[in-house]
């Protein structure tokens, strides 16, 4: 194992040549162009082994990832905010299709107004794909994540495309040390991609047939349950990593001192990162309180949600999105989760630095004080939706 | 932690000086953030880049707002930006300019300051052009000078792992770390 310094994008690069990726078919776009470029160059060097594929476009460099994955190849892309809404119609095909194609959306603001930095809806958005969601903190996850990614996507019990997901600027221009894991223990950890139905000349088979209402219900069926099966293979998959690297990233999600905790916040990407130093100190200030990471969006951390209910006496939810009709997408699928529980503490929902806003250590302090509030005298003015820091005239300091 | 803030314009290499320093510390065993906030991204227009450097794992993720130390990459900036913005005057302000120092510690109206030619030093090494000066080594090296955070020979190490003109760019790290002048130092 080497450590270098790594900006999250060439930790992306180095994942997918560390994972052995066959082909890769992938357009620019930014903050996500120097992963294509360095991946190019490691390809043209000689030191990843890879078919590189221009393609015209994002919804092609899906296309081209799910065809070759259908001959039986290990596919890698990566895209970016309105490139990935461009990939939608085909990202349906891949999960569909049972192809596992890995991706890496480095995400970034939809337009418009027009922006390059970090927000989530973009990946939010893909929620109901069919594709298994992984979320990074750090370069060191987006790299492990990589890896991890195909170990889960091309289990046999899973089959499903698999996207990860960092933070544009926070993480995709932001140097830190990597430990970069040596090749042997890459391949101990990950087998060649092996798969029975293939496009093979001598055994031919039909792709994408068109299929009548009784069988389509079936397949549709079928991917659901492998979907809610890939939570086992993650959590073994986690624990393997761990056992090869000592790295583990929680299985379904992250929890950091949630244990005997009152008041959580959840939240996904690299903000719940500096949200850690937070805990830290409030906890010497004698207030139980702990974070818990988006680590899986889909399939949704349920039993992990349901383990908070249990403990907590006030979630906060941080949505760096909104669904635009009520409420950000984990706030409202962690109060889904917690309804049929029996216990459900009071949540709010916290929308946060959208669009690139800086979320800052002073923010999440002023969140859980208001958390705490929330538990004991209900809602403010603002109800259980608060758009943290918006300007109104009326916006308190803590917020800016 | 300590925190370092560069201001540049786009092409004058403060992303790349955010590295560079980064590398420096991190060749010394220090875990390190380096990253870029760009505006426009085009060549002339502001650009800042941060710096993080500490002992322990850094999980903060938000961008510096008070820094311990600011590098201004050419003197101009400082009618363009704010650049003490949040400075508490506990470090040094590194200034690239050919004024005499006293002149840019009153500009600044501050205590301690740190001045470096690094536009002739970056000429000298044919470093960039007349119009466009690449000064970001040499601006590492006058900080490793002028900060003591970081050693010459780390700064080194790290320059010359940089896949162009690696030898022009120590040198010219090496000359500004010799002339950087610092004033009201303890």
């Amino acid at each position: 194992m080497v450590k270098k310094l790594f900006t999250g994008n060439k930790a992306t690069a180095y994942g997918a040549m560390l994972a052995r990726a066959q082909v890769v078919a992938a357009y620019p776009i930014t903050p996500q162009t120097t992963i294509v470029e360095r991946i190019a160059d490691l390809v043209a060097e000689g030191k990843m082994k890879a078919k590189y594929v221009m393609v015209e476009s994002e919804h092609s460099a899906m296309a081209a990832s799910i065809a070759a994955s259908n001959t039986g190849a290990r596919a890698f892309t990566a895209t970016s905010s309105h490139g990935l809404a461009l990939m939608h119609e085909v990202l349906m095909w891949a999960a569909g299709a049972r192809t596992p194609v890995v991706l890496v959306n480095v995400n970034r603001a939809m337009g418009p107004p027009w922006s390059v930095y970090a927000d989530h809806q973009d990946a939010m958005s893909e929620r109901d794909s069919g594709v298994i969601q992984f979320w990074a903190e750090n370069n060191q996850e987006i790299m492990d994540s990589v890896i991890m990614a195909y170990k889960v996507a091309e289990n046999k019990d899973v089959l499903l495309p698999a996207m990860v997901n960092q933070d544009a600027f926070f993480l995709s221009h932001t140097s830190e040390p990597v430990d970069v894991p040596d090749q042997e223990i890459v391949d101990q950890y990950l087998p060649p991609f092996e798969t029975t139905v293939k496009l093979d000349v001598d055994d031919p088979k039909g792709f994408g047939s068109f299929i009548m209402p009784p069988q389509y219900m079936e397949f549709r069926g079928h991917m659901a349950r492998s979907m809610d099966k890939a939570r086992e293979v993650i959590k073994k998959a986690d624990k393997e990593w761990e056992e090869l690297t000592g790295r583990s990233y929680g299985g379904m999600m992250d929890m950091y001192k949630c244990e005997d905790a009152e008041f959580i916040l959840f939240g996904a990407g690299t903000m719940m990162s500096t949200a850690k130093d937070v805990v830290d100190t409030l906890r010497k200030e004698g207030r139980k309180v702990g974070i818990a990471r988006l680590r899986v969006f889909r399939p949704f951390p349920v039993d992990e949600i349901r383990y908070l209910a249990d403990r907590a006496h006030a979630i906060g939810v941080l949505d760096r999105t909104f669904t635009f009709g009520y409420g950000g997408p984990l706030f409202n699928e962690t109060n889904s989760q917690m309804y049929n529980h029996g216990k459900s503490p009071k949540t709010k929902n916290y929308i946060v630095g959208v669009g690139g806003r800086d979320v800052r250590q002073k923010h999440f302090r002023a969140i859980f004080d208001d958390l705490e509030k929330v538990a004991k005298e209900g809602y403010g003015k603002e109800g259980e939706v608060h758009w943290w820091g918006l300007l109104d005239g009326t916006t308190p300091e803590e917020e800016l | 932690m300590i925190e370092i803030r560069f201001h540049g314009r786009g092409g004058q290499g403060a992303v790349v000086a955010s590295k560079l320093l980064a590398e420096a510390a991190f060749n010394e065993g220090k875990d390190v953030q380096a990253f870029p906030y760009f505006g426009v991204e085009r060549r002339g227009a502001p650009v800042t880049a941060f710096t993080k450097i500490d002992n322990k794992h850094i999980r903060d993720k938000s961008m510096i707002y008070e820094p311990d130390h600011v590098i201004v990459m050419e003197a101009s900036l400082l009618q363009a930006v704010d650049v003490k913005a949040g400075y508490s005057e506990k470090g040094i302000i590194l200034v690239n300019s050919e004024s005499e120092p006293e002149i840019i510690r009153e500009q600044l109206g501050v205590k301690k300051v740190a001045v470096v030619n690094a536009t002739k030093i970056a000429l000298d090494n044919k470093l960039g052009s007349k119009f466009q000066p690449i000064v970001n080594t040499g601006m590492v090296g006058a900080f490793s000078r002028a900060s003591g955070i970081v050693g010459i020979e780390a700064v080194d190490a790290a320059i010359m792992a940089l896949p162009r003109y690696p030898e022009r760019n120590a040198k010219a790290a090496r000359e500004a770390y010799d002339s950087v002048v610092v004033l009201g130092g303890d």
